[in-house]
């Protein structure tokens, strides 16, 4: 045997360790790139969470655009939330605002969380909201309602085959925002819940 | 059984210990290879068993043995065992035991190293299959697409989650391996475009092991503290996207698939020119085939996922790499049809299962085609006609081959020949029943079963009661092989230095039983 | 033995190309016309594969029969040619682009979502699918009606099973022909796969997202399908089924709907002032636990713990009335335990509850009325 701790093997267990741990660190690295990469494609249909400025590149007239809105709550989550119109025809580029509301159907104070989502995903980074409610945590107390506004405009560049884009915001319970304490003692959790 | 051992360097690889000590402390690379394959058929049993009540629930609709939640348990479990547990191993053994035999090195490179990534195993498998007791085995399908493996788990996520970590762990230290021992320890005068394709198969395999096996063990961590800790990379609440995690499952789930079956390539390009007593047609395309092979299957991963909502743009994308993968593998079936052409062919039983690998992959390869047609694959998607795909490259693919290089081998490990009328048993009853099992999985897919039910409508009755027969007869026929096996380590003819005529490369040049230790001093190679 | 192994695998390839088509081992040729495309792009690839394997398989068996070693064959010595090598990487290329190119008009027809009449939201949860039309004020859920009794024979033969076994629902998705109908589809809970076979259409429900397809069907029909995503314990119980109705006959239907909905709003608040027996909520009771709980919980209480836990003898069910009525009602998060306020009537949630607490032995003597369920929750 030619010595397997000699350093011609040595070098390479090493280069072959490193590249191990930079593909480790690549799965992880998958998480932001993924994020950018649809940053730039629109791939989920995930838009923006941060506040847009405002358009000053103009009303583009000659075109229309329907918005459609859908509001859905998590399964869990057992409050009343729906937009005031289903509905709305825009010019691209025209400044909208449009109320939700939300009722906390429960006795007890509970926060809410509004992830939006947009169809088709390709149109969602030309959707521009200057203020949504869905930047924030939502906090009802029992029986609280609120209407909640989001102020919109498309973008004009958005591509001449998207006629029409939906909205969607799924409502989540996130009073309980630390998962482990619900998920990690299956006993516990069937007591409680059964 | 020892050749001279007193000049070894090295005391610990230098003698034989006996009885459990020698299994236990052994770094010698036969022995490790032996284990591997051992534990690799001890897990295909079991997963085979697992296989075996999932066809008797689906032998006639309605619910008959077990309920649908440990039917999931069950499928999933199959596809975790056969894939890490039996696929892998046995492909990781066949490599201890034959590269180092094949390029004229004395044992693997880093032998203690190999002694540790085989005992890891046990203890990986006897933790995932110890959930079964613990409050139930994973039961959302090996992919363990995530909220399912997450938010909504039975509670057996950390068990899966640590028997994949410790399995990764496993494959990476025998991929680290076997690319040290090709890179260093080559014969002189064996360069790289002289390595038998096997060599090249497995050193192009080892490379992307390393490269993905430890992306899963990131999807996975990420998994676990999703679970338990917390975090939010696949959860909408939390800002995730439980599709990001196909992206990064299927990142290594493409290049995976491809792990398992360029070995079988190489095993195939092995048999075939014996038994066609003609040299390897193209050798040089079949390395640059394979490497492109690899490097095509770290694009194609999203044709998993054309129903997952991508935009046009990326499907379109995925759809044509994928098709493009069928120019490489197209050229390797060529070259194999083209070894065989006008050569003198003789049947032997490992030639017979090299035949059948080529035909019935290809099979597999042209639903593979099928699928890769993203239109179509909306209908084909999830379905039977899937699990069709899969099971003909994986069964009459990967473990196919792996029958061919054990029947080829076997005279080399044990120094006997095989009871070739038990052997044809074997190939014969494995060939029947495996296309009695899986053929007709395309039929149903096409009409229409979805994969993963427990219970079916009545319309897909007839054909799922063929494959069950189909399945249980195939199951029956492995226990042929166990048999040929047995008597073959026990005794049998004596099988010479060199068994097949046709057979060229160095370790024919050793004797039958090949020898405790070979090659202490390289072999010359002009 | 060889030459018969030989007919048999070409026997097989034959008759993949000349009979499936119009038999039921085929992929359906659907009623739309994405379905009709994607059903010839099928054919064509199953010919080409089946021309290629043809002559590849006949190649290799020509030189299996004619040039073995027992006919004395001796093997000849070449073992490349640059030729035939490119001959054979150049020439599958042409046979891809014959493929992608129809492949990528179709592809681009299935991704047009734009211009439809009408827009159906369709949300998976385990195990069931809700429709709701936009902006009609119409949604319902749509559960599997095959009887338990019908599937569940792991202690006993059970019933006779059906013609549509597995494959019905009790409220179908009703659409209408020759219109462009429009699909939003998304998930509750873990990711599930709406598909409808005879439309060629299968898109995934991902919880949080949203996901288009679109359908345009010719004929009048019912049409089936299946989730086709694992997604729990009851993935094989959640088929889809979906009425296609004429145009004058979908506009009746969606009108009547629309009435139907608002009787049933009345008779919701009139429930409220209705005081029900025992028996009359142990008997509605117990049809609303084995339609909406029994999946989970089981028909005997027992459930599948950890993740379904018993109502047998539970501290739910045993303890605290209104304890009871919420977690019923406004659901549990981070567990499988949905929101039934929203599935079921003020008087089916007040029947269910009282079964829970009298039935399989938890003999609370507990009586809950439909406005106790309203007090207790305000819905």
């Amino acid at each position: 045997m030619q010595g397997h701790h000699n350093k011609q093997t040595n070098k390479l267990v090493r280069k072959l360790v490193v590249i191990v741990l930079a593909m480790f660190g690549f799965g992880f690295a998958m998480v932001p790139l993924y994020d950018v990469f649809c940053d730039i494609t629109g791939l989920n249909g995930k838009t923006a969470t941060e506040a847009a400025q405002i358009n000053e590149s103009g009303i583009d007239t000659d075109r229309t655009i329907t918005v459609q809105f859908i509001s859905r709550t998590a399964k869990e989550m057992p409050w009343e939330f729906r937009p005031e119109i289903a509905e709305i025809v825009v010019h691209p580029g025209e400044t909208k605002i449009i109320k939700f509301y939300a009722k906390n159907n429960t006795l007890v104070d509970m926060l809410g969380q509004a992830v939006p989502s947009v169809a088709p995903g390709r149109a969602a980074n030309y959707f521009k909201k200057i203020e949504c409610f869905c930047f924030e945590q939502q906090f009802l107390s029992g029986q609280e309602e609120v209407w909640m506004p989001l102020q919109f405009y498309i973008d004009a560049e958005i591509p001449t085959d998207v006629n029409t884009l939906t909205l969607s915001y799924t409502l989540f319970d996130i009073s309980l925002s630390d998962k482990a304490s619900q998920a990690s003692t299956p006993e516990e959790t069937a007591i409680v819940e059964s | 059984m020892t050749t001279s051992t007193t000049d070894m360097a090295h005391d610990d690889h230098g003698y034989m210990a006996t009885g459990i000590k020698r299994w236990l402390f052994t770094t010698n690379h036969k022995d490790i290879g032996t284990m591997y394959l051992w534990f690799a058929f001890i897990m295909f049993l079991t997963g085979g068993s697992m296989a075996m009540v999932i066809r008797a629930e689906l032998f006639q609709p309605g619910l008959q043995i077990v309920n649908p939640d440990f039917f999931n348990q069950l499928t999933t479990v199959h596809g975790l065992i056969m894939v890490f547990g039996a696929i892998m191993p046995a492909f990781t053994g066949l490599a201890n035991w034959m590269i180092p035999m094949m390029i004229g090195a004395p044992d693997m490179a880093l032998p203690r190293l190999n002694n540790w990534s085989f005992w890891i195993l046990p203890f990986a498998f006897t933790i995932l299959l110890s959930s079964f007791f613990l409050g139930g085995a994973p039961n959302f399908g090996w992919t363990f697409y995530a909220p399912l493996s997450t938010t909504y788990s039975n509670g057996s996520t950390a068990f899966f989650v640590f028997a994949v970590h410790i399995m990764g762990i496993s494959s990476i230290m025998g991929a680290i391996n076997v690319i040290v021992t090709i890179m260093n320890l080559r014969a002189p005068g064996m360069t790289y475009m002289k390595m038998p394709l096997f060599v090249w198969t497995f050193f192009i395999t080892a490379y992307l092991l390393i490269a993905v096996m430890p992306v899963l063990a990131g999807v996975v961590t990420m998994l676990l503290t999703d679970t338990y800790f917390g975090t939010s990379f696949f959860d909408a609440s939390g800002g995730g996207d439980p599709v990001m995690f196909q992206h990064i499952f299927w990142f290594f789930g493409h290049p995976e698939v491809y792990i398992m079956i360029l070995p079988a390539f190489g095993i195939v390009s092995t048999t075939i020119p014996t038994f066609s007593r003609k040299k390897l047609f193209g050798y040089s395309s079949m390395v640059y085939a394979t490497s492109s092979i690899a490097f095509l299957s770290f694009i194609v991963w999203a044709h998993h996922m054309f129903t997952t909502g991508m935009p046009l743009i990326g499907e379109l994308f995925f759809m044509y790499c994928t098709l493009l993968i069928a120019v490489p593998t197209g050229v390797k079936v060529f070259n194999w049809m083209a070894t065989m052409w006008r050569g003198s062919i003789s049947f032997e039983v490992p030639m017979m299962f090299s035949i059948a690998f080529v035909i019935l992959f290809t099979i597999g390869g042209f639903s593979g085609l099928m699928l890769a047609m993203a239109p179509v694959d909306f209908q084909y998607h999830d379905t039977y006609f899937v699990v069709a795909h899969f099971h003909y490259v994986l069964v009459t693919g990967s473990l196919f081959s792996i029958y061919a290089a054990a029947y080829y081998w076997l005279p080399k490990w044990t120094g006997h020949m095989f009871n070739e009328t038990l052997a044809k048993a074997h190939f014969w009853c494995s060939l029947i029943s495996v296309n009695l099992l899986f053929f007709p999985m395309h039929f149903l897919g096409l009409a229409g079963m979805p994969r993963r039910i427990p219970d079916y409508a009545l319309q897909f009755a007839d054909f799922n009661m063929w494959v069950s027969i189909g399945g249980f007869a195939f199951g029956l026929s492995q226990l042929i092989f166990l048999a040929v096996v047995i008597k073959c380590i026990r005794g049998g003819e004596k099988a010479p230095a060199k068994p097949w005529d046709g057979a060229e490369g160095l370790e024919w040049t050793v004797p039958s039983p090949a020898p405790y230790h070979t090659f202490s001093t390289p072999p010359k190679i002009d | 033995m060889r030459s018969r192994n030989l007919s048999w695998l070409l026997l097989g390839v034959l008759f993949s190309s000349s009979t499936w088509a119009e038999s039921s081992i085929n992929l359906t040729e659907g009623v739309t016309g994405v379905s009709h495309d994607v059903y010839d792009l099928h054919m064509l690839v199953l010919y080409i594969c089946t021309v290629i394997g043809l002559v590849v398989f006949g190649a290799m068996f020509w030189s299996m029969f004619f040039h073995r070693k027992s006919k004395g064959h001796v093997a000849a010595t070449f073992h490349e040619s640059t030729k035939v090598e490119i001959l054979w990487t150049v020439i599958p290329i042409f046979i891809l682009l014959a493929m992608a190119i129809p492949a990528t008009n179709t592809l681009i027809a299935i991704e047009n979502n734009d211009n439809s009449e009408l827009t159906i939201q369709i949300t998976g949860s385990q195990w069931k699918w809700h429709y709701s039309y936009f902006d009609q004020d119409l949604d319902y859920f749509s559960v599997l009606s095959t009887p338990r009794a019908q599937w569940d024979n792991l202690s006993g033969p059970g019933e006779e099973k059906g013609e549509n076994y597995l494959l019905e629902v009790d409220k179908p998705l009703v659409i209408p022909i020759n219109r462009k109908v429009r699909f939003l589809i998304t998930s509750d809970d873990v990711i599930h796969s709406w598909w409808v076979p005879a439309f060629a259409v299968k898109q995934d429900a991902v919880p949080g997202f949203i996901n288009e397809a679109w359908t345009n069907v010719d004929e009048p029909g019912v049409y089936r399908g299946q989730c086709a995503e694992l997604c729990g314990k009851d993935h094989g119980y959640m088929p889809i089924v979906v009425t296609a109705l004429p145009e004058n006959e979908f506009d009746a239907w969606l009108k009547e709907q629309k009435v139907a909905a608002i009787a049933a709003a009345e008779a919701e608040k009139a429930s409220l002032a209705e005081r029900m027996t025992m028996e009359e909520l142990m008997t509605l009771g117990e049809s609303t636990y084995v339609a909406s709980c029994a999946a989970c919980h089981q028909a005997n209480g027992a459930g599948f713990p950890p993740s379904f836990p018993a109502l047998k003898g539970s501290p739910i069910a045993l303890g605290d009335v209104s304890k009871h009525i919420d977690i019923v009602v406004n659901g549990k998060s981070g567990t499988g335990m949905q929101a039934f306020g929203k599935q079921l009537t003020l008087k089916q949630l007040a029947a269910v509850i009282t079964y829970e607490r009298n039935a399989w032995g938890n003999n609370t003597g507990d009586v809950v009325q439909t406005a106790d369920v309203k007090a207790a929750t305000g819905k």
